[in-house]
């Protein structure tokens, strides 16, 4: 943070210099990781060979990693994401109808900045708007779930075919499901201060960004994001290097394998109530797989903890009927299932 | 008396936006009126999207994420929105 706080001068007049400088440091870095964590390992007084070996391995070769992908990236989009607030999202999606609108709203849903505290106000906006409520849900559904933390840690941990892949199952569930939301026409099952609130016609400023506004958007992204979810990604290398150096293996097979049928329910049922973000269940997934549970069980376990949680319920019954809550709930759910059990059977 | 309202409900962010303005007011002696609002409706009628929000004597001068240390001083200097 030292660098950060005595650089933030020049590179507001100089960005361009300042990116490439940064693009060359952060592969330089990048590249040395690995031999220097190597080393590190060689270097202790463990065997490699023994539990406590192994899982420190896992622990010193994971975190620089992941905290280095994490910054870079974080910094990256939080340039992009400077161009999209909440604001100009809702104009981009208000008065359309349901269908393409729903894969607009789940894909802005990515890029959109979405603190989970902002979910009801956001809600409220788009609704007053006259965005679709299906709409509304494939955006609410996306913007946590599917996200730069959560696939920058799955390209870390697992590389960038499961990134992939959990961008597009995320994206289509939360497509998939404000679909059904919108064809159920709930829209009586909000609550009646919030459908009987003034409609309002969307405007946004128009935002004229210059390269070193872009540059201060990627600096405050990483203070924030990076700021805030460091210890969660440390919690979960710890937990899932303890996993990884102790768990026998093939442990999980039983429980969380292919073979069981139930263990994609159960993961959802027992990944629900659990509230974590993207930083904190990814580690723990990638010991759990590495054991021997199947991808497409921790892939619904992961999805569960995410995109649903209790707090969030307890909010957002500020705003819904409990029927539609449950609907939304169900919904989801199921559509998670879904992605359990066809990974289980495909790979 | 400047009027300061912050727009929120409760969240960690909500917190250090008013935690921010607090200590910017006292490093420059000034005495404001700082008001937290934290009940929906209110806030939603304000017309805000994301908290949380500032309003200073009645308009809106920012949403979403804790406004930088500048931009606080700035709108505490003025003594008006910009």
């Amino acid at each position: 943070m030292h660098v950060i706080a005595l650089s933030r001068k020049w590179p507001d007049t100089h960005p361009r210099a300042f990116l490439a400088l940064a693009a060359v440091s952060w592969v330089a870095l990048y590249w040395a990781l690995i031999p220097a964590s190597e080393a590190l390992v060689a270097a202790l007084p463990v065997d490699r060979a023994s539990h406590l070996g192994g899982a420190l391995q896992f622990f010193l070769y994971d975190t620089p990693k992941v905290l280095l992908l994490l910054t870079g990236i974080v910094f990256v989009m939080g340039m992009v994401n400077s161009a999209f607030t909440p604001e100009r999202t809702r104009v981009l999606l208000a008065g359309r109808t349901e269908g393409i609108a729903n894969v607009m709203a789940a894909s802005l849903g990515v890029v959109t900045p979405f603190c989970s505290c902002s979910a009801v106000p956001l809600f409220i906006g788009f609704v007053q708007a006259g965005v679709p409520l299906g709409v509304t849900f494939s955006f609410l559904i996306a913007a946590p779930m599917v996200n730069e933390v959560a696939l920058t840690l799955l390209f870390g941990l697992f590389g960038w075919r499961i990134a992939l892949l959990y961008l597009g199952l995320g994206l289509s569930v939360a497509i998939l499901a404000g679909w059904i939301v919108g064809r159920l026409r709930m829209e009586a099952h909000l609550e009646d201060w919030v459908r009987d609130m003034p409609r309002i016609v969307a405007t946004a400023d128009d935002l004229r960004l210059t390269l070193s506004d872009r540059v201060d958007a990627g600096f405050a992204a990483v203070r924030d994001i990076v700021g805030r979810v460091w210890p969660y990604i440390l919690a979960g290398i710890a937990i899932g290097a303890v996993i990884h150096g102790y768990v026998p293996e093939a442990f999980m097979a039983s429980i969380m394998g292919k073979d069981a049928w139930w263990s994609v329910p159960l993961a959802v049922v027992v990944g629900v109530p659990m509230y974590t973000n993207a930083a904190g269940v990814i580690p723990i997934v990638q010991a759990l797989l590495a054991k021997g549970a199947a991808l497409g069980t921790v892939l619904a376990f992961m999805m569960s903890v995410i995109a649903l949680s209790l707090p969030e319920m307890v909010i957002l019954r500020k705003v819904l009927k409990v029927r539609l809550i449950a609907t939304f709930v169900g919904v989801v759910a199921a559509g998670i299932l879904l992605v359990g059990y066809v990974f289980n059977a495909v790979l | 008396m400047m009027n300061v309202k912050v727009l929120g409900t409760g969240c960690a962010n909500c917190r250090n936006t008013i935690a921010l303005v607090q200590a910017v007011a006292r490093e420059k002696g000034l005495t404001i009126e700082l008001e937290k609002v934290e009940e929906l409706r209110d806030i939603m009628a304000y017309g805000i999207m994301s908290t949380p929000g500032v309003v200073i004597d009645g308009a809106v001068v920012h949403a979403g994420g804790v406004p930088s240390r500048q931009k606080v001083e700035g709108w505490l200097a003025n003594g008006s929105p910009s």
